[in-house]
C-alpha cells in the first residue's frame, strides 16, 4: 500500500509542486533536500523568536508570580507564628491572672472563715463564761441554801431533841448539852 | 494532511500529509527555494499558541492560580524540576533553552494530532537541527567552561589501562550517536504514528465504498483509529518529554564532565 502511495505521491508532487526544484520529484517529503533550507530558516526564526519571547517575557513573569506566592506564604506563616505566640502569651497571662484571682479568692474565703470561726469561738467562750458564772452563782446559792438549811436542820434537831427530852424526862435539858449531843449524832451520821 | 487533500478523494495517500507546500515564495537561494511554507506556518502557530496561552493564563498574576494559570505553572515547575534533577542547580542557566525546546516540541507534536494540520516534528531536518543545536550547546559550553577537561567525559575513572582505549572509543561513539538517536527517535515516532493513523483511516474510506457490508467492516478500523489516536497523543507527549529529559542529561555532561 505504501509503495503505491509513494508512486502516486510522486506523480502528484510533479503535478502540484512545480515550484519545487526538479531534483526533488518523487522524493519522500522528509528526505527531500530542496525543502530543507526553508525549514531550517523558519525553524531558526521561530525557535529563536520563541526563545526570545519566553526568556524575556513569559518565564520572568511566571518566576515572579511563583516567587511572590512563595514570599507571601512565608510572610503569612511568619505572621501566623507571631499571632500564635501572642495568643500563647495572652493565654499564659490570663492563666496567671486566673491563678492569682483564685489564690486571692481562696485567701479571702480563708480570712472570712477564720474570722467567722474566731467570732464563733469568741461568742462561745463568752457564752461559756456566762454560763460558768451563772453556774457558780447557782452553786453558791445552792451552797448557801444548803448551809442555811443545814443550820436550820441543826436548830430543828436541837428543838426537836429538847422537845423530845422534855416530853420524855419532864424537864428541859441544858441548851449546851443538847447542842453537843446533836452535833455528835450529826457527825456520826455523816 | 495538507489543504489539497480534497483534490484526490479516490485514494488515501498516507504520505501526502508530510508534503511541504510553499505558501509564499521568496525565490531561490543558491539551488534551494526559500519560501514561507506550511511547515513555517505551523511553527508560527506553535509559537503563538505557547506564548499566547502562557501570557493569557498568567495575565491576572493570581496569587491563587486559576485553572489555566495552574497549567502554565505546573508546566514551568515540571520542566524546572526535570532540569534540576538531571543537571543540578547549575543546570538552571539552561532553563530558558530547555523550556523553549520542550514546549516547542510538545506543542508541535500535539498540533500535529489535529486532522489536516501539519506536523512540524515529522521532518528529520527539524528534529536533526534541534538535536544538533543541543549537542552544539553541550560541546560549546563544555569546552568553554572546562577547556580540555571536557574530554574527561570520554575517559571514565577507575578503568584498567588495558581496556581503556576500547572504553574511550565506545564513549566517543556513543557521544556521536546521541544527536542521531535523539533526532531519529522523535522524527520516526511522529512519522510512523501519522502514517499508521492515515492508513487505518484509509481502510475506513475504502471499505465504506462497498456498501452496507463494507460499512459494517469499517467499524473495526474505525475503532483502531480511535485507539491509535489516544496512543499517538501519548506518544506526542512522551517523545517531547524524552527529547527534553535527554537534553537535560546531555547538558549535565557539559556541566560535570567527569563521571
Amino acid at each position: 500500500m505504501v509503495t503505491t502511495a509513494l508512486a502516486q505521491t510522486a506523480a502528484e508532487t510533479a503535478a502540484e509542486h512545480t515550484e519545487i526544484a526538479d531534483s526533488a520529484h518523487g522524493a519522500f517529503p522528509p528526505f527531500d533536500p530542496s525543502t530543507y533550507l526553508s525549514q531550517l530558516i523558519w525553524l531558526a526564526v521561530f525557535f529563536g523568536l520563541l526563545y526570545y519571547l519566553l526568556s524575556k517575557m513569559v518565564l520572568p513573569r511566571i518566576a515572579t508570580i511563583l516567587e511572590e506566592r512563595h514570599d507571601r506564604i512565608a510572610d503569612d506563616l511568619a505572621e501566623a507564628e507571631k499571632l500564635k505566640r501572642e495568643s500563647d502569651e495572652a493565654i499564659a497571662a490570663y492563666e496567671q491572672a486566673l491563678a492569682e484571682a483564685r489564690q486571692r479568692a481562696h485567701g479571702i474565703a480563708q480570712d472570712a472563715r477564720d474570722k467567722a470561726k474566731a467570732e464563733v469561738e469568741d461568742e462561745r467562750s463568752k457564752a461559756e463564761a456566762e454560763l460558768e458564772e451563772k453556774l457558780q452563782a447557782a452553786e453558791a446559792r445552792i451552797g448557801e441554801v444548803r448551809d442555811k438549811a443545814l443550820a436550820e436542820v441543826d436548830a430543828i434537831a436541837k428543838e426537836t431533841t429538847e422537845a423530845l427530852v422534855e416530853t420524855l424526862s419532864g424537864e428541859a435539858p441544858a441548851d449546851a448539852e443538847v447542842g453537843s449531843a446533836v452535833s455528835a449524832a450529826m457527825n456520826e451520821r455523816r | 494532511m495538507a489543504s489539497e487533500a480534497a483534490t484526490h478523494s479516490d485514494t488515501v495517500d498516507p504520505i501526502h500529509q508530510f508534503h511541504i507546500n510553499n505558501l509564499v515564495d521568496f525565490g531561490q537561494i543558491g539551488h534551494s527555494t526559500f519560501a514561507f511554507t506550511n511547515s513555517a506556518l505551523f511553527m508560527a502557530i506553535t509559537v503563538m499558541l505557547i506564548v499566547g496561552f502562557m501570557m493569557l493564563s498568567t495575565r491576572g498574576r493570581g496569587l491563587v492560580p486559576g485553572r489555566m494559570q495552574n497549567v502554565t505553572e505546573m508546566f514551568y515547575e515540571f520542566t524546572a524540576n526535570m532540569l534540576r534533577e538531571a543537571a543540578g542547580s547549575e543546570g538552571m542557566r539552561f532553563f530558558p533553552f530547555v523550556f523553549t525546546l520542550f514546549s516547542f516540541i510538545l506543542v508541535a507534536n500535539l498540533i500535529g494530532m489535529v486532522p489536516y494540520f501539519f506536523t512540524v516534528t515529522a521532518h528529520i531536518v527539524i528534529t536533526g537541527a534541534l538535536a544538533l543545536l543541543v549537542m552544539a550547546i553541550v560541546v560549546g559550553y563544555g569546552f568553554s567552561k572546562h577547556g580540555f577537561g571536557f574530554l574527561k567525559l570520554f575517559v571514565p575513572d577507575e578503568v584498567p589501562g588495558l581496556i581503556l582505549p576500547m572504553i574511550v572509543a565506545i564513549e566517543i561513539l556513543s557521544f556521536i550517536s546521541r544527536p542521531v538517536s535523539l533526532s531519529i527517535r522523535l522524527f520516526a515516532n511522529m512519522l510512523a504514528g501519522h502514517i499508521t493513523l492515515k492508513v487505518f483511516a484509509g481502510f475506513i474510506i475504502s471499505l465504506s465504498t462497498f456498501g452496507v457490508i463494507g460499512w459494517a467492516g469499517a467499524v473495526l478500523p474505525f475503532l483502531m483509529v480511535v485507539a491509535l489516536t489516544a496512543l499517538e497523543i501519548l506518544v506526542a507527549v512522551l517523545q517531547a518529554y524524552v527529547f527534553a529529559i535527554l537534553t537535560c542529561m546531555y547538558l549535565n555532561d557539559a556541566l560535570h564532565p567527569s563521571h
